[in-house]
């Protein structure tokens, strides 16, 4: 671990150690409760038809067999929930449109993908649900469908909105086309900024779709009352997103809602949208019945989000003695059915960690027939970054330096420019090249097909809307309330660092979190927010905890409030001449509540700014089978600015996880489509994620450098750490093979075929 | 609708069900007898999430019949800790910090039970290949198979005593 | 209204085969139950009866007989492993059987139900018939033996009649300085599907040259394959390079391989090549250790 922390904050107690978490141990028992674990008396269980054609218009639904069949109770079908204008709403990074939410939700005029919703049942048993769906019978027209972004926006490809025409271009396209919009960001010249380059390089490169591979499928069980007040039992990477997207596509008041967190098994992104919670909820109140629907691993893979694939070129160029002076790159993503991929992102990113004073980056969003994309961890900046960080390592080539020598020099800090406009804000990308370079598995020299890759990395991480509540209990024993969903330990961090702030011992913090009713808003878990908005929010509240504490003591012993001090979890009264006092602890005061004022609570809502961005520098290892094209991943050593980290143990946890999920992007997986647009890979056999005997330790380097603008100096730490993996692995491959990869995944087949035309080309040459 | 009627042992006891031919052992735990500590997470057996142990082996408990339960004796994360006291894997997984969202743990759990009563020694190696049949998206593995490695240790120390 | 799948357990080869014979609707065997539960769940199969065979003595056992060993259809893998001097004869046997899966699917598959399934990448088929296993075969007319290799007629399909069943796999006891090894290639280390499986056979005389041969190749053609000109390649040779150059292309020109999600032509026909050579290897190695 390499710690380099600038304001020392004085001597931490509890932030920083390891302690278990409060979720363990029903974690480890089997008692914890997902999305799919729970039931009511008198459930019914949910299913949902899906259509089997990648594009067809939907003339009918005849639900009457269906619904004749004895035990099922209710059947719908997408005009059953009220229609949403067409709007985009929001930041521009992350629109909304309801009109395609809802459709997203269960189809309406057209199945835009294979396993698109279309109808859904609720029935006594599941295998009567499933009988049911096959009695449910589809008019579908098929219509010739595009899978393939570059396919997508060709002249002739076959639309999915008769009506779509391209926003962000002026003038306006007068033919619709698959691409829901185009974004520029631009800054200073760029041939003028070429024109001084020594060395050019333009690339091409082409990526897949790849799915966040969630353990935990989706689950729910919403139980809808005659009163119209609903509960929702759910897995999700938010509770108030939950209820707010299905209280407006199902047209509720969002307080009619109760939404239950239920543990989520993995989310990464993939999570932060609804797909089952208004189906179920809808059959609930036609049946008045509460209803459970779990998706299926196929459903999964068929139906919801994965990141989108892309069509790239980047263009960089770089004077002899590595200064970079010009950038040039265009991202075309898919969106899947419904627009909406992360092209902002992806654009805004490229060249994010590094000086350039002329840029240019262009994003198109296009629509094709296939799962509508969602947030995949760090969503877009990944994809961006196997494009950017390829060039840049052909760049170091080109000029004879040692590539992280030229991230080094290009590095950005506080106060460089950014290509959207603000400046950074933030300094922690040079410490991580540093780290890397003092790493002795750097020197570490290499053998025969073996090659050394690195890259960097770069994402915004969010702040964003928090609530929290605390309570001294009358034991003094503390209860902190959130309403973030815990994906990966966050009430570990949240109770370091309240037991830091009040000056108790870790184990009389309990941290947990509360339902949608109990607490205010909270954002989604997503954009690395937690640790720093939420934990900013239980910090305050934890500040206004010793502020009420020291308020009490001071009415206790009749002195003023400046003469009492809050430390190691008691109140000291610290005038000599107002006598002396026994300190008083939280238990002390806590017994004494009734008589200084009541229950001993406070909250804190808060809409966090001033979050820092995640920087990330890492460098693989690989072997190549020249006879195969199989990949040995040997050694993988990341290192990430984390501003402070509260639990290091979950924070070297979220850096081994982002890296071993980008290896896993960048040799193996992918989606394979038939000649129909059907999904042939829908499970895990042949979706192929790593296993464990198919990696080596990796090893995750924590560089501090605190953010001023949170208590404990955090950073964001979930997401950054998976951008570099998949341009390391392929500059890793390069090195040890001689020969670039342009596309992903770099399968056995790929690379083998690529050595083999390199062979040709040295035989013919 | 006919089911069968099966007798099994379950963690110990005697547990009695009914089930349709045509459930998994699976679906009979999750469903019909509410034990929800084992996890579906593709139905295909291809991720190890609904690890069970039938006759002290370690299976796939999607890909075994309810009805094959007669007789035979299963073991499932509900079983692992003795009473009050967590299984050593259970505290260690918990120490290292060897899970993350915790949907693969059960499974992951009931799998390095099965590993170490045939071989409390492992490589990593040894347990990385043992493991193949987990999947976990969230750790990257590293912790887990420090946990297990360390679990091992102190369960052979504790046998030396 | 869903109809009920009846289940029996019946506890001989014979009333199992009278079982299936006489089935109104389609049935089915199960034995580890590892691709049927699955192809039940994908509605690929919807039999109306499942006739459970792992209650039957000899289709559960592992025994040794005059001139070989006698392993039951239902075997486990995983026990399998369990018999030393099995494992020790049979190591390309055993190669086959570590593949199927995961432990947990190794725990319940067999090597007999691996062949029935008939799937063209089946792990234990280019093993078994490298090794020139037996299949004994139970049905309505009694009991009779084919070669292994005649089993799989196609994807899916095996040469059992209706009412047939697969009983056990008979090994014979190989010559003295052979070795069997079998190898594949797959993108991941563990868990995935053959893209290209290799199993060899051979036999080395006091010299340490070839007298008898077996090269067989898994998932690249509609059934595993024998490629006789490999065998011939490597009979009368120590098995130097030149021979081994043979064998990889020898290997290449039988392979008939398609396109699918697991791999391509052009990929699966090259390594065909070099998962043979390396298959031959491995063979050799422990041929010479059984001196």
């Amino acid at each position: 671990m390499l710690k380099k922390t600038e304001n020392q904050i004085s001597d931490l107690k509890v932030v920083g150690t390891r302690p278990v978490r409060p979720d363990g141990v029903p974690k480890v028992t089997g008692q914890a409760r997902y999305g799919a674990d729970y039931s009511l008396p008198g459930m019914l269980w949910g299913k949902i038809l899906r259509s089997p054609h990648a594009h067809a218009r939907i003339r009918s639904i005849d639900t009457s067999a269906a619904r004749a069949l004895p035990g099922v109770k209710a059947v719908m079908v997408g005009s059953d929930m009220p229609e949403q204008s067409f709007s985009y709403i929001g930041p521009d990074r992350v629109q909304v449109n309801y009109w395609h939410m809802t459709r997203n939700v269960m189809a309406r005029e057209k199945a835009l993908f294979d396993g698109h919703p279309v109808a859904a049942v609720a029935a006594t048993t599941a295998a009567i649900a499933e009988q049911a769906l096959k009695l449910i019978k589809v008019d579908y027209e098929v219509l010739p469908h595009v899978i393939d972004v570059d396919d997508a926006m060709k002249e002739d490809a076959p639309l999915l909105f008769d009506n779509m025409i391209t926003r962000g271009v002026s003038p306006e396209p007068t033919k619709p086309s698959n691409v829901s919009r185009r974004s520029e960001f631009k800054a200073g010249d760029l041939e003028a900024g070429f024109a001084l380059a020594d060395e050019v390089v333009e690339m091409s490169f082409t990526t897949e779709p790849v799915h966040q591979g969630y353990i935990e499928t989706h689950g729910t069980l919403a139980r809808y009352g005659a009163d119209g007040q609903c509960e929702i039992w759910s897995s999700s990477q938010g509770h108030f997103m939950v209820r707010a997207y299905t209280a407006k596509l199902l047209g509720m008041n969002i307080s009619d809602l109760l939404v239950h967190p239920a543990e989520i098994g993995g989310g990464f992104g993939g999570k932060t949208v609804v797909y089952l919670e208004p189906v179920a909820a809808l059959l609930s109140k036609k049946t008045g019945l509460p209803v459970k629907l779990v998706m299926s691993r196929e459903d999964v893979f068929r139906a919801t989000g994965p990141t989108s694939g892309s069509s790239m070129t980047v263009k960089m160029g770089v004077t002899k003695d590595g200064k970079i002076v010009a950038a040039d790159g265009t991202f075309k993503l898919q969106a899947g059915a419904f627009p909406g991929s992360p092209v902002m992102n992806a654009a805004m990113c490229a060249f994010s960690v590094y000086e350039i004073e002329n840029a240019r980056a262009v994003g198109y969003d296009v629509v094709c027939n296939r799962p509508k994309a969602v947030a995949y961890r760090a969503p877009g900046s990944p994809i961006a970054a196997f494009a950017v960080e390829s060039v840049v390592d052909e760049l170091a080539r080109r000029i004879g330096m040692d590539p992280l020598a030229l991230r080094l020099k290009n590095a950005v800090k506080a106060g460089s420019p950014t290509i959207w406009g603000p400046k950074h804000g933030y300094d922690g990308f040079i410490e991580t090249i540093e780290a890397l370079m003092a790493h002795p598995a750097y020197k570490i020299p290499l053998g025969k097909n073996q090659g050394r890759g690195v890259a960097s990395g770069f994402w915004f991480n969010g702040g964003g809307e928090s609530a929290v509540t605390v309570h001294v209990s009358e034991d003094g024993s503390i209860a902190i309330a959130s309403g973030s969903m815990d994906v990966g330990g966050s009430r570990a961090s949240m109770a370091l660092m309240a037991a830091e702030t009040l000056g108790v011992p870790y184990d009389s913090v309990r941290s947990t979190v509360s339902d949608t009713a109990s607490i205010g808003y909270n954002h989604v878990t997503g954009g690395s927010r937690v640790t720093f908005a939420t934990g900013m929010a239980v910090v305050q509240a934890c500040e206004k905890i010793v502020d009420d504490m020291r308020a009490r003591a001071a009415m206790i012993w009749d002195v003023p409030l400046e003469a009492v001090s809050w430390q190691e979890g008691a109140a000291h009264l610290t005038d000599a001449a107002l006598g002396e006092k026994a300190p008083l602890s939280l238990k002390d005061i806590a017994a004494k509540r009734a008589v200084t004022g009541g229950p001993i609570v406070a909250e804190v809502a808060l809409n966090a700014g001033g979050q820092a961005p995640g920087f990330s520098t890492q460098f693989c290892d690989v072997e190549v089978d020249p006879e195969t094209g199989a990949v040995k991943i040997l050694r993988y050593v990341a290192a990430q600015d984390v501003g402070r980290a509260i639990h290091p143990s979950y924070v070297e946890g979220q850096i081994q996880g982002g890296v071993v999920q980008g290896i896993g992007w960048a040799l193996n997986e992918t989606y394979v489509y038939n000649d129909k647009g059907q999904l042939e890979n829908t499970g895990f056999l042949d979706y192929r994620v790593p296993v464990a005997s198919d990696l080596p330790m990796i090893e995750a380097l924590i560089v501090e450098v605190p953010n001023p603008n949170h208590p404990f100096g955090v950073k964001g730490v979930g997401e950054v750490n998976i951008v570099p993996v998949m341009a390391a692995v392929a500059n890793a491959l390069r090195g040890a093979t001689g020969v670039r990869q342009h596309a992903l995944p770099m399968s056995p087949p790929v690379v083998l075929a690529a050595l083999d035309a390199q062979a040709e080309e040295v035989v013919g040459a | 609708m006919a089911k069968q009627h099966v007798s099994t042992t379950i963690n110990g006891e005697a547990v009695e069900f009914l089930c349709e031919t045509r459930q998994s052992l699976l679906d009979v735990l999750r469903d019909e007898l509410d034990m929800t500590g084992t996890k579906e997470g593709c139905g295909t057996g291809d991720c190890g999430a609904c690890s069970v142990t039938l006759n002290g082996d370690l299976v796939c408990s999607c890909l075994v019949l309810g009805v094959e339960a007669q007789g035979k004796s299963i073991q499932t994360i509900e079983g692992m800790a003795e009473g009050d006291q967590l299984h050593p894997l259970q505290r260690k997984f918990l120490e290292h910090a060897a899970l993350q969202c915790g949907i693969c743990t059960p499974g992951v759990l009931v799998a390095a039970k099965a590993l170490l009563a045939r071989n409390p020694d492992p490589t990593e190696e040894e347990v990385r290949y043992w493991l193949a049949g987990n999947l976990c998206r969230c750790t990257g593995y590293n912790k887990i198979i420090e946990a297990v490695l360390d679990a091992a240790r102190e369960m052979r120390g504790a046998n030396h005593a | 209204m869903t109809t009920t799948v009846r289940f029996e357990t019946p506890s001989s080869a014979k009333e199992a085969a009278i079982l299936l014979a006489s089935a109104p609707g389609q049935a089915r065997v199960l034995a580890g139950g590892t691709d049927l539960l699955v192809q039940m769940r994908s509605g690929r199969l919807q039999p109306e009866l499942i006739v459970d065979i792992k209650g039957i003595d000899e289709i559960v056992s592992v025994r040794e007989e005059v001139g070989g060993w006698r392993v039951g259809a239902a075997v486990a893998c995983m026990d399998l492993l369990k018999h030393k001097a099995f494992a020790a004869t049979f190591a390309g046997v055993i190669d086959g059987a570590n593949w199927i899966g995961s432990i947990q699917v190794r725990s319940r598959a067999s090597m007999g139900g691996n062949l029935c399934n008939a799937s063209p990448a089946a792990d234990s088929v280019p093993a078994m018939m490298a090794v020139g296993a037996i299949a004994s075969i139970e049905g309505p007319n009694g009991r009779r033996e084919i070669p292994v290799e005649q089993m799989p007629q196609g994807p899916g399909k095996t040469a059992l009649a209706p009412g047939e069943l697969l009983v056990s796999l008979f090994f014979p006891t190989p010559a003295a300085r052979s070795g069997s090894a079998y190898m594949r290639f797959t993108p991941r280390t563990e868990m995935d599907i053959a893209v290209v499986g290799a199993g060899v056979s051979l036999t080395l005389d006091a010299k340490g040259v070839c007298t008898e041969a077996r090269v067989c190749l898994g998932a690249v053609a509609a059934t595993a394959i024998s490629v006789p000109e490999a065998a011939q390649a490597l009979i009368g040779t120590t098995i130097d390079e030149a021979a081994l150059d043979k064998v990889a292309a020898a290997a290449r020109a039988a392979a008939k391989p398609i396109n699918d999600k697991r791999g391509t032509i052009v990929f699966r026909t090259k390594l065909a090549g070099v998962m043979a050579r390396r298959t031959v290897l491995r063979a050799l190695k422990r041929a010479q250790e059984n001196q």
